[in-house]
């Protein structure tokens, strides 16, 4: 097999006596959709902090396309290809749409200690956050503020954003988070056109769409990763079932 | 509405002299020079303030840089202004740099606090200075002379230098703020996180924005100490800054005239109710109150939602 494009090597991250993130492993191959499913309070965005480079791990390491990322800050690693949405929207509230995704798209494109010319009318960069925009069916609201848009319209931004940087591994922490059922299953539609382009870490409650989208799945349960594999074997395994079930006895040992 | 008013305002701050001479009124154009001055000081604040989010507590520091170096110069016997202004500036740019530097690992109510603090410090600095004055403040027996060029003693040619510096430094504001440089500083006052996200280093930027507004209030500075004749620590003291800051946040904040107006109302104010009772200040707290508390957004903001609604 070909050098995954993510590795995360036996990461550990303490909170305390709490081990939310407790030797974790695993791999990303390029052009994969690869999910992290688990219960709440299992680590997900423990772990997917410290994959953006929000959050240090105490050890282990993670590897973008063969370059240890493990200690870079979240801007650098966002140079090197790594983009991310955030559970809990984050956007430049007081911009514009359009501003938010040029924003992305002009921290990838020179330097930006330029003082004197208007940015916004830099058409390499309007450009590009209209592409952005349009991408996620947004192009119509590109001039509203985001303080007035709906949570979904601001989801959708958030993915936006992401792909302005042209990322070459995208996390993606609950898109589908708030989401009404209709919103939700638009941007199953969105990401199962987006993961032609790029490869996708995706952290979801919905298993529907989970199950939809993913090439390979791994369940984390108190801070480890209790299976790995693709949806069928994911289905099927006993571990998983006991987990989600609630038979928690199994799984607090652990802990 | 808050654009007629605006103009209203430049206009009126263009034909001053004018005024001052038709109606033999000397005294007016003293006073306005005085708060174009601190209005340019003002605007340098609301590049950080209101565009960048940093709440700098220790703005008037610059004010006495500026002043010191004009001071001073001419103290040993430089009396250019070619030199003078260059050095003040430069000083500015420095102090700015290393204050920004160590003041900008701290967020919130403590890079208030250690702002206010360096500023305390230089102040103490400056009254140290026994060579120049110490406590009691250096007289500036002649001003900057731009060998010929404008004299700054000729009150009128004095008065639209300053006009035309702060025409300048709102100008270089106004760009900036448009700028790829000025949208990613007032991104990172809006979300810091989803800026980091997206890769750019927050530090770097909110330095140089630091840097720049420092230097811009260094320009004030030299252009107060040849207003008054006079530099003393107290112009560093931390009620000055205050005062800057009211001025920004009565004007509005992050608005580009906003700080102009806040200038020009605030010494106004100052300098009428100090007229009619020596308890002004029990007035004009009260009455910034009621700006601040209904009027969000300072004065700009209130004239924008009298032109709406």
């Amino acid at each position: 097999m070909a050098e995954p494009l993510l590795r995360v090597e036996k990461l550990v991250r303490r909170f305390g006596g709490i081990v939310a993130t407790d030797h974790v492993s695993l791999d990303v191959a390029a052009g994969e959709l690869h999910a992290i499913i688990g219960p709440n309070g299992a680590g997900k965005t423990t772990l997917i902090s410290q994959l953006t480079g929000h959050l240090e791990p105490h050890s282990g390491s993670v590897t973008l396309a063969g370059r240890d990322i493990t200690y870079l800050p979240a801007y650098r690693r966002c140079a090197l290809g790594l983009a991310r949405s955030f559970q809990i929207t984050s956007l430049l509230l007081d911009f514009t749409a359009a501003d938010n995704v040029a924003l992305a798209a002009q921290a990838h494109a020179g330097t930006s200690f330029r003082f004197f010319a208007n940015a916004r009318k830099e058409k390499g960069l309007r450009d590009a956050a209209h592409a952005a925009l349009d991408r996620v069916g947004l192009a119509h609201r590109a001039d509203a503020l985001v303080s007035k848009l709906s949570h979904g319209e601001r989801r959708q931004i958030e993915l936006a954003v992401a792909l302005a940087s042209k990322p070459k591994l995208l996390l993606l922490d609950e898109p589908m988070a708030g989401l009404g059922v209709t919103e939700s299953q638009g941007m199953v539609k969105l990401l199962q056109e987006l993961r032609k382009e790029v490869s996708i870490v995706l952290v979801e409650h919905d298993m529907a769409a989970v199950f939809a989208l993913a090439d390979r799945i791994s369940v984390l349960v108190y801070g480890r990763v209790i299976a790995s594999g693709d949806p069928a074997a994911i289905r099927a395994n006993e571990d998983v079932k006991r987990a989600y079930l609630g038979d928690q006895h199994v799984v607090t040992r652990h802990g | 509405m808050s654009k007629a008013v605006t103009a209203l305002m430049l206009a009126g701050l263009v034909l001053l002299p004018l005024y001052s001479h038709l109606s033999g009124n000397i005294f007016i154009l003293t006073l306005f020079t005085r708060i174009v001055i601190l209005a340019l000081a003002a605007a340098s604040l609301n590049l950080i303030m209101g565009f960048g989010g940093m709440m700098s507590f220790g703005h008037a520091a610059y004010l006495g840089i500026g002043g010191y170096a004009v001071g001073m110069l001419a103290q040993e016997g430089v009396g250019s202004g070619f030199i003078q202004f260059p050095v003040a500036l430069a000083a500015s740019a420095t102090y700015a740099l290393v204050i920004g530097a160590l003041s900008l690992r701290t967020r919130g109510v403590y890079f208030i606090m250690i702002t206010l603090a360096f500023a305390q410090m230089a102040y103490y600095v400056a009254s140290g200075l026994a060579r120049y004055g110490g406590d009691d403040g250096l007289t500036v027996y002649k001003r900057s002379d731009f060998s010929g060029l404008i004299d700054l003693s000729n009150r009128t040619q004095f008065y639209y230098l300053c006009l035309a510096c702060l025409f300048g430094v709102i100008f270089l504001i106004w760009r900036i703020v448009n700028s790829r440089f000025g949208l990613v500083v007032q991104g990172l006052r809006s979300n810091e996180q989803r800026m980091q996200a997206i890769g750019f280093p927050a530090k770097r930027y909110q330095l140089a924005c630091f840097v720049i507004s420092g230097t811009m209030c260094g320009l004030a500075g030299a252009l107060l100490a040849n207003n008054t004749d006079f530099v003393s620590p107290a112009v560093m003291y931390w009620t000055r800054s205050g005062d800057l800051m009211v001025m920004v946040i009565l004007g509005g904040m992050g608005t580009l005239f906003g700080p102009v107006i806040g200038a020009v109302v605030y010494l106004l104010l100052e300098e009428f109710l100090s007229q009619i009772t020596e308890y002004w200040a029990l007035i004009m707290g009260p009455l910034l109150l009621l700006i601040v508390l209904f009027g969000r957004g300072g004065i700009m903001g209130l004239l924008g939602r009298v032109g709406r609604g």
